[in-house]
């Protein structure tokens, strides 16, 4: 590379003069062009935070959509597998979408704002695919990842926060609920969503008043342990909550090279989201006939594995054949287990199935094989009841 | 399946490609009922009067793909098929006066080449008879459905094999030659061979009419083979001119079909193809009217009927990128004249009776005809192909008058600063110019004129594009690729729903291929 990389390659979030002084490790990561902090100080410390306090985590990396237009909602009803119908105004839905073959090419949260108002947010952009899916169609579809910076509060004690940061009602919000206030004269959107598998709600606010929004809540959260995390610390807590991440747990369909690396929903165990009795969808036809035929060949699964060293990137076997591998693998410091979300071949997705997992165990620049037993678990593997309560 | 419809088939457009996959279907036993939008029957291949009294072919006007199992099939001579010049020759216009004439006597040919080069009046045969045993290998595939790649059946397998032994069977050599000719351009095909102008004009000249191709595009040299394969009245490679214009094929066609059964309604535009649940039920008229049926069957082209007559909204975002993403804008117009008498044509005249002239006087000149509508502008100088008809079927006119149907090579579909309709009698007065040199009497003898752009066909004839093959006939568009792939079979992504039209395998012209092809497959599907 002829010219020199500046320090500001990389774009710089909302909230970057108040992460960066708190980024003590110098662990930063790169997400969708911006600079992501990977981990403050301690990941152990910033993972007890979402799971036993309460955790900020800068997510205004994210790519938001905003869908508007007569025809909004059967935009949304053609892009995504689960009926919009379901989900009023003021309410939020996980959804994933398919290509024609119905195969994943993205999982996300979309907000319906209003009837034909529609707020989708994703990792990957999408906005090809989105227009050419609102071919004949009126709707406008803009990116607005950049009008809004977002911060995602998550843990026990979030709603705490949020009480005490003064926004009235927060306490009867619904999950998956949105609600909208007033912040210091800006307009404030809070959804109760998250990635963490615990209470949490997520928090979207005009760039220009996204400091004032840190500083709040840091002032809110100061009696409640209010900690800012990393991507580390969220990437274990997503593994605990059994959810899936592209590029990690599956390759979307638009930008897989090898036909056999797509996935299609049911593969995912993503099943519950493919409503096949709504309106024609793009891949229904695909997915209406892989259920038809008994379903896919692969299925993601979590797995317990015995032992405390993690299945990164494990094989896993039934006796010497190779059924499956391991794509995304922790030790689990509130289950004290060792636990994987990994792909097998359908036959073996059972709980019965006599499975075991290759491990390769780093110890002091010595690499260990390990073959550690394992059984098929049900995901997500931490659950509590107050994430929807 | 829709057990309770009237119908076993509708067919949308009565297009020839519609008729025969009508009369196909119910020669078999079949209820068909074919819905044509336009006031008569026919699509691209229909008369009409343009001027009391004369009547000319009003787009395609030459006959010479139509397939023999077709015309036997359907007894077409018995409805009324007739030819009134069997075998056209190629008469080639210079603007000195000069001409070419190639036909099938070979010494005639040979002489007339001579004048320019005899050693491409020497190179000619052995080209002509390479060229047709290249068609020879190919042509049984035009009757073939293309094969599907993933997921395929023993029968798409055996396609594929028997595609491969076909050219295998040409021997090294001209396996080689194929293979290496199929997709360049007609220009270094014919500039490898011949070293005359006039004579590298007429060849490049077909190699790119219908097309939006000059004649240096890549895989401009395949339209030759294309045209090679086909047959005219068993006569290969001849060209011919239906008596009564090429409505009367078409009227033929439509007699055969009610022959067997086939019911045609004429002005009754389909809007909508009624689908439950990604099979087609039936179709839904611009009147509101439904008519139920098992099977749809379209002869409209790919672009119409899947984001018009199907919609997005029951279809993959991918499938309806690639139904976009086809080449179909057309670039050939007509114009059509009713005369008070034949034009002087000086030396050349005495041979124009039993032939279609043509101006293209060279591979540049013709490529320069093709950079104006590269960019959006009709030719300065267009390459044209002109018949004269009423030379030899006086039912088109009445005593002593004439028609002439001139083919016009480039007038492109987007057509820059204001569109068609802006420019529409400006383009015609310039090929009447373009012509002049040619025939300088001609203005003086016209009394009515006819122009027929791409926009014309597209709002009258209901070709999206206006393209004679209703997409582009490129190595990427065609076979296993065509329309778009995965999609080559005649079936859609809609159960029940089924193509038949030239935007299907083999392609245009009229001949009667998608239409027979389109038939066998979904009979194939009835008798599963
Ligand atoms: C200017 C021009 C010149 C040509 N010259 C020659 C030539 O000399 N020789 C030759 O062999 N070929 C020629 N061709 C090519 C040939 O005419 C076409 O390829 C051929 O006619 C296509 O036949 P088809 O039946 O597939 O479709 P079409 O003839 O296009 O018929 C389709 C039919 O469907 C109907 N339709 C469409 N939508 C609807 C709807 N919604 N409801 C009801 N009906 C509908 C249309 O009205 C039309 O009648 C020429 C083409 C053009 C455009």
């Amino acid at each position: 590379m002829s010219e020199a990389i500046t320090s500001d390659f990389l774009m710089k979030t909302p909230f970057h003069a108040r992460t960066a002084p708190l980024c003590l490790s110098g662990k930063w990561g790169r997400w969708a062009g911006y600079s992501s902090v990977d981990c403050f100080y301690s990941v152990t410390e910033e993972y007890f935070a979402v799971r036993t306090a309460a955790s900020l985590f800068d997510m205004s990396p994210m790519i938001k959509y905003r869908v508007t237009g007569r025809d909004a909602a059967r935009f949304v009803n053609r892009l995504i597998t689960r009926d919009i119908g379901a989900c009023p105004p003021g309410h939020g839905l996980y959804v994933c979408w398919c290509d024609g073959d119905g195969k994943l090419i993205e999982d996300g949260t979309v907000f319906r704002l209003a009837e034909n108002d529609f707020q989708i947010n994703t990792a990957e952009h999408n906005f090809c695919w989105f227009e050419d899916t609102a071919l004949g169609l009126d709707v406008t579809i803009a990116d607005v990842s950049e009008e809004f910076a977002a911060l995602a509060l998550q843990g026990p004690l979030s709603r705490l926060v949020l009480e005490r940061l003064g926004l009235t009602g927060i306490e009867a919000m619904p999950y998956f609920g949105l609600a909208w206030f007033t912040l210091d004269e800006a307009p404030l959107l809070v959804s109760r969503t998250g990635f963490t598998g615990d209470l949490g709600y997520e928090l979207w606010i005009e760039p220009g008043r996204a400091e004032m929004l840190w500083d709040r809540l840091m002032a809110a959260g100061k009696d409640y342990r209010l900690t800012p995390i990393g991507a580390a610390a969220l990437e274990m807590v997503r593994i605990e909550a059994g959810l899936i991440e592209i590029g990690f747990d599956y390759i979307g369909a638009e930008a897989a090279l090898r036909e056999s690396r797509k996935r299609s929903p049911y593969e995912l165990g993503l099943g519950w989201l493919v409503d096949l009795k709504k309106s024609y969808f793009v891949g229904k036809r695909a997915l209406a006939e892989e259920k038809r035929r008994g379903g896919p060949r692969w299925r993601l699964v979590g797995l317990e594995i015995e032992g405390n060293k993690p299945a990164i990137e494990s094989f896993i076997y039934r006796g010497r054949t190779e059924v499956g591998h391991v794509t995304s693998a922790m030790w689990s410091p509130t289950l004290k287990k060792n636990i994987a979300i990994a792909v097998l071949e359908a036959p073996y997705a059972t709980p019965k199935a006599d499975l075991w997992a290759e491990i390769w165990h780093p110890r002091e620049l010595e690499i260990r094989k390990i073959n550690a037993p394992c059984r098929v678990v049900r995901r997500p593997f931490y659950d509590p009841p107050r994430r929807k309560a | 399946m829709n057990a309770s419809a009237r119908h076993d088939a509708v067919v949308i457009g009565a297009g020839h490609n519609g008729l025969v996959c009508a009369a196909y279907l119910a020669k078999a036993g079949r209820r068909v009922l074919v819905l044509e939008a336009g006031e008569s029957v026919g699509g691209c291949a229909v008369s009409g009067e343009i001027h009391p009294g004369y009547t000319v072919s009003t787009c395609a006007h030459i006959l010479h793909l139509l397939h023999p199992g077709v015309i036997a099939d359907l007894r077409l001579k018995r409805h009324g098929l007739a030819l009134s010049a069997p075998d056209l020759a190629t008469l080639a216009l210079l603007p000195d006066g000069e001409h070419l004439l190639l036909s099938s006597e070979v010494q005639a040919t040979r002489d007339s080449i001579s004048r320019f080069s005899r050693r491409d009046a020497e190179r000619l045969p052995g080209f002509r008879a390479r060229l047709e045993r290249f068609a020879g290998a190919l042509r049984p595939f035009l009757m073939a459905t293309p094969p599907r790649l993933a997921n395929g059946t023993w029968r798409d397998r055996w396609t594929l094999i028997r595609l491969g032994i076909a050219i295998r069977r040409l021997g090294r050599t001209d396996m080689r030659e194929l293979l290496r000719i199929v997709g360049i351009c007609s220009a270094d095909l014919v500039e490898d061979v011949f070293e005359s102008d006039v004579l590298k004009g007429v060849l490049a000249f077909d190699s790119v009419l219908g097309s939006f191709l000059g004649p240096r595009s890549p895989s401009s040299a395949f339209n030759l083979l294309y045209r090679a394969a086909g047959e005219s009245d068993g006569r290969r490679g001849a060209l011919s001119h239906p008596k009564g214009g090429m409505g009367a094929v078409t009227a033929a066609l439509a007699a055969a079909a009610k022959s067997f059964g086939v019911e045609v309604r004429t002005a009754a535009p389909v809007a909508k193809v009624a689908i439950e649940d990604t099979v087609a039920t039936g179709v839904v008229l611009e009147s509101g009217e439904e008519i139920a049926a098992r099977t749809v069957v379209s002869n409209a082209d790919p672009r119409r009927t899947f984001l018009d007559l199907v919609g997005p909204d029951q279809l993959d975002t991918d499938f309806v990128r690639r139904v976009r993403h086809i080449r179909m804008d057309g670039a050939t117009a007509k114009v059509n004249l009713a005369l008070d008498g034949l034009p002087d044509l000086g030396g050349s005249g005495p041979h124009m009776a039993n032939a279609r002239l043509l101006i293209a006087p060279g591979v540049d000149y013709i490529e320069h005809a093709f950079d104006d509508a590269k960019y959006g502008a009709f030719s300065a100088e267009p390459a044209m192909e002109i018949t004269i008809p009423s030379l030899h079927d006086p039912s088109l006119v009445p005593e002593g008058g004439h028609v002439m149907s001139i083919m016009v090579q480039f007038a492109p579909y987007r057509l820059r600063d204001g569109g068609w309709a802006a420019h529409r009698e400006a383009f015609g007065d310039h090929v009447l110019k373009t012509l002049a040199a040619y025939m300088p009497d001609l203005s003086g003898r016209i009394l009515a004129r006819q122009v027929v752009t791409p926009d014309d066909l597209e709002r009258d004839f209901r070709v999206s594009g206006g393209h004679w093959h209703h997409g582009e006939l490129i190595l990427n568009q065609l076979f296993m690729l065509r329309p778009v792939p995965r999609f080559a079979q005649y079936r859609t992504p809609i159960d029940n729903l089924y193509l038949c039209g030239a935007g299907a395998h083999p392609g245009g012209g009229i001949m009667g291929a998608a239409g027979r092809n389109a038939a066998r497959e979904i009979m194939r599907d009835w008798s599963r």
